[in-house]
């Protein structure tokens, strides 16, 4: 299999997962992590920890784009992201001792409930 | 009581995208909108400042496994800021109600590929 070289594909990637981090306030990963496992030939774990590293950043330079237009909650944002990081622990530890199969269809059932929400919205 | 939903809806983000490998910022823009009430401009805005402290804790797990390759990940993170700027540009030039219509549609696919992934 053909790879890109990665002076071309990274910045690539870069510059797509910034665009739609800021288009729809998510952190990217949904474009780096599959990037990185075709464009470079990464596995699965080191595609996933890498772009968690990237995405720090990225999220930074959105919040601080935002941030300066002035359509950042700061509150909120607190509310939000600081349980939610003692609730990823949770998650991931849950993930190893769950059989998460039917649980995936539900959440993929709620997702689409909440896009159909946003649709009639 | 407002804050209350907001703290508990973050706990159940948090668990959810550590249990489903999903990012937090899918689950905490509609949280943001439909349960906080901020414009969706504003929950996307929002919603990259709540991934901050989240994404920290799981570059710092990730790296402990030795998973994370940090050289390559300052590259995509620097290169992003070019398309940070696009993006934001063209969020804020879309009206609120097709910006909501995209974002539904990113749920829809990231909804898709869970249960794709979930198929026997």
């Amino acid at each position: 299999m053909s790879r890109t070289r990665p002076v071309v594909a990274l910045p690539a990637i870069g510059l797509s997962a910034g665009f739609f981090s800021a288009l729809f306030g998510v952190g990217g990963g949904v474009i780096v992590v599959p990037l990185l496992v075709l464009l470079l030939g990464y596995s699965t774990r080191w595609a996933t920890g890498t772009s968690l590293a990237a995405i720090g950043l990225t999220s930074l330079f959105g919040m601080a784009a935002y941030g300066a237009l002035g359509e950042v909650s700061w509150p909120d944002a607190a509310l939000v992201g600081f349980p939610a990081m003692f609730g990823t622990f949770f998650g991931t530890w849950a993930q190893q001792k769950v059989p998460t199969r039917v649980l995936t269809i539900l959440f993929s059932i709620l997702l689409a409930a909440v896009a159909v929400r946003l649709f009639i919205g | 009581m407002t804050v209350v939903y907001a703290v508990i809806l973050g706990l159940t983000a948090g668990i959810l995208s550590g249990m489903f490998g999903v990012g937090g910022g899918i689950l905490f823009v509609p949280t943001l909108s439909l349960v906080v009430g901020l414009s969706h401009l504003s929950a996307e805005a929002t919603s990259l400042a709540a991934i901050i402290p989240v994404v920290a804790v799981g570059a710092w797990q990730q790296d402990r496994y030795g998973n994370v390759r940090w050289r390559p990940a300052l590259v995509i993170g620097v290169s992003s800021a070019g398309g940070v700027a696009g993006g934001v540009a063209l969020a804020t030039w879309l009206s609120e109600g097709v910006l909501e219509r995209l974002f539904a549609c990113l749920l829809l696919v990231v909804a898709a590929r869970l249960a794709w992934s979930a198929r026997r």
